[in-house]
């Protein structure tokens, strides 16, 4: 058993919404009163779930409440949530920058927090002393700068710019440079926030490769990302934040599963309800409904082995809008897209314009799923510049059995490699 | 897997919402010795580039100051220089004045002009504001060197400069006590404008008074002896008079004062600590 290094105990962190002003200081007054007294702070009493939809009626609310769990040494606990449900303000508590309102937390070994890269970069300074003034900012001591300083320069690959100030950098090297530094680190413990996966593809695959390196060392990492396929590629443990509030931990894959599986609350006949929450559109069509049905239009989330069957949307446009195209993914149980499909003819895509009302949009697809379970993900863009109409991530699971549709053509396999079965001719000769 | 397994000892780091107000975690700060020594390079490296003359700023500065000094106040106003030549009695107030207003300003504003650092990363958030005096030390040390020459000059070619050579070793002292005083004041205003700004406003008005009270620009015997001893409350009006007196031989100079001034001073420091420690951790939230 490994050796637990950090517990977690009752974490919560309480804000005040709205402004500084006359409200706040008398807030403070009554608090330094209570103080005084020897009671408790009052305003640690209330305060309300942490739900940005809504319109609370208190100025205090929760960003965490009640947050308890463990990570053992070599572990990588990756946390999941929407945003503001509370990862980034649980990062920067354990990441001591800033302090938790109750509860308390206990960490063994050197903490490395990377919830930016490049931090305190001074614009007027050459490439050089940044790397040691930011390497000592991330708790490194000129020695060690000194020893890794080679290391950091082929990391970076700007070796020929080092002597010039980083404010004539492009945003590019400059990122480099900072990543190298940061990458050169030897805490016992890495902090890794999703502001580390902005860059390019290729500096991603640097941070991803960096901290997997990090954890094969057997060292401890935290991460932080929407980037549900980097969670599991990296992650072995999970923890799920809702509202602020721990949903759930455990494996990641379980982790994944959940916060994909949560909140996408559907009726029963595939109707999205009106106060569904939208993260983005333009919010001049909406999806009212989503179903899979087979050929005689009943609508089903579980589907048998070589069945047949349909997508049925109803789009509700509240004013015309023209040359629109719909998009759908099919992805897996983990978020994976594995297909994409828009209306085209002959190779070409085309876009549709929808008047003013109630449409219904029926696709028929002609592949094979193998069994698993799928979700799927519907989005209505403008076909010219891509922005986004209204889009709901996968917002429609639906099971794939082994049982066959025609009784005699079951799946044969206990293990199930892949998730499409195209068509395909064998020939088979001996030569 | 249980709590009770792992005693508190294992533990490199617990944080809870509160802790002891008076805990000036001064080894962690020693840990971070090298962050202080870049920071320090880089507050005086980095304001000078881009310039041509460069440091040379640093002695153009005092040199202009002291010139509009000599013309406004003493030889417009007729100001008194106590017996000193005024150049120098302007040079000398102007050097350490300097050193004390920079090191309260930069200090005051640890907080907000460090808080993108400071919401990203751990590291003992004295740092900032150790760093920031030592540089203001080694500009001072800097410009003390300009003092020296012109102090040199003066002492050869005038018998109006009598130093007390017995004293030159308490010299250290009063630049403590500036650097301290300026610390503590410059810690207690950056935590109060984390949350409500009006202190910077404040500072502003406060730096500009506190300059008339310290002597710069006139010398304290001026003033009735009563006078005197309420103005000398102010460990940097005290410090200032010692500090020519031990140099030229004019100037109030009294045991009396200056405990006071050490007195003063360290109850400031402490009351400080206490402040800064309250706001540290949890000032990303307000600033």
């Amino acid at each position: 058993m490994s050796q637990k290094v950090i517990q977690v105990t009752d974490l919560g962190k309480q804000y005040r919404l709205g402004q500084v002003g006359t409200t706040t200081i008398s807030d403070d007054l009554k608090r330094f009163w209570y103080k005084i007294k020897g009671k408790d702070d009052p305003f640690l009493k209330i305060g309300e779930e942490n739900d940005r939809t809504k319109k609370g009626s208190s100025d205090y609310v929760w960003a965490l409440k009640d947050i308890s769990f463990d990570v053992n040494q070599g572990d990588v606990l990756g946390i999941v949530g929407k945003n503001g449900a509370g990862k980034s303000t649980l990062l920067k508590i354990l990441s001591r920058t800033t302090a938790p309102t109750l509860g308390e937390y206990k960490i063994k070994g050197r903490v490395a927090s990377l919830l930016e890269v490049g931090t305190g970069f001074h614009p007027d300074l050459t490439g050089r002393e940044n790397v040691f003034l930011n390497g000592a900012i991330l708790g490194m001591t000129k020695a060690e700068i000194k020893d890794s300083f080679d290391e950091i320069l082929d990391f970076s690959g700007v070796e020929k710019y080092i002597d010039t100030p980083v404010k004539r950098y492009s945003s590019g090297m400059y990122v480099r440079l900072a990543f190298a530094v940061a990458a050169h680190l030897k805490p016992e413990i890495l902090i890794v926030d999703e502001v580390l996966s902005v860059g390019d593809q290729e500096f991603q695959e640097k941070c991803l490769g960096k901290m997997r390196s990090v954890s094969e060392s057997g060292r401890t990492v935290l991460f932080v990302s929407h980037n549900l396929l980097a969670v599991k590629q990296l992650c072995t443990k999970g923890i799920y934040l809702k509202n602020g509030k721990l949903l759930k931990t455990g494996t990641t894959r379980d982790i994944v599963e959940e916060y994909l599986n949560d909140d996408k609350q559907l009726k029963s006949d595939g109707t999205i309800p009106d106060d569904f929450y939208r993260e983005f559109g333009t919010g001049e069509a909406f999806f009212r409904k989503i179903v899979l049905t087979d050929m005689n239009d009943n609508s089903l989330t579980r589907f048998a082995f070589n069945q047949p069957f349909k997508l049925k949307l109803y789009l509700e446009a509240l004013k015309q809008i023209k040359d629109v195209t719909i998009n759908i993914n099919i992805t897996t149980s983990l978020g994976e897209p594995i297909i994409f499909s828009v209306d085209s003819k002959d190779s070409k895509y085309l876009s549709h314009t929808f008047e003013e009302g109630m449409h219904e949009v029926d696709v028929m697809f002609n592949f094979k799923l193998l069994p698993n379970n799928y979700r799927v993900t519907i989005g209505v863009h403008y076909f010219k510049d891509g922005i986004t109409i209204d889009w709901l991530e996968n917002i429609y699971q639906f099971k794939i059995d082994k049982v066959s549709y025609n009784t005699n053509e079951d799946y044969p396999w206990d293990t199930i490699h892949g998730y499409i079965e195209p068509e395909s001719i064998w020939s088979y000769k001996r030569i | 897997m249980s709590t009770k397994n792992q005693s508190n000892q294992e533990w490199d780091i617990i944080v809870k919402p509160k802790s002891s107000s008076l805990h000036l975690n001064l080894r962690e700060v020693w840990a971070y010795k090298d962050l202080i020594a870049l920071m320090v390079k880089r507050d005086i490296t980095s304001v000078y580039k881009q310039t041509l003359l460069g440091p040379l700023w640093m002695f153009i500065q005092p040199i202009f100051i002291t010139i509009i000094y000599t013309f406004t106040f003493s030889s417009s106003a007729g100001l008194s220089t106590d017996g000193i030549p005024p150049i120098l009695f302007y040079l000398i107030g102007q050097t350490f004045w300097v050193y004390f207003s920079d090191c309260l300003t930069k200090t005051s504003n640890t907080f907000i002009s460090n808080a993108s650092v400071f919401g990203k990363v751990y590291f003992p958030r004295l740092v900032m504001p150790f760093s920031v005096i030592i540089s203001g030390l080694v500009k001072l040390g800097l410009q003390i060197s300009l003092l020296a020459v012109v102090y040199l000059f003066y002492y050869f070619k005038t018998d109006q400069v009598q130093p007390q050579f017995a004293y030159f070793i308490l010299l250290p002292l009063f630049i403590i006590i500036m650097g301290v005083f300026s610390l503590s004041l410059g810690i207690i205003f950056s935590s109060f404008t984390t949350k409500y700004r009006d202190f910077t406003f404040l500072l502003g008005f406060a730096i500009q008074l506190l300059m008339f009270l310290s002597f710069v620009t006139f010398p304290a015997s001026m003033f009735s002896p009563l006078n005197q001893t309420i103005l000398m409350c102010n460990p940097i009006a005290s410090s200032m008079e010692a500090i020519k007196f031990i140099l030229t031989g004019h100037g109030v100079f009294s045991v009396y004062f200056i405990i006071m001034a050490i007195i003063t001073t360290m109850v400031l420091f402490f009351f400080s600590i206490i402040i800064f420690n309250k706001t540290e951790k949890s000032f990303m939230d307000t600033v």
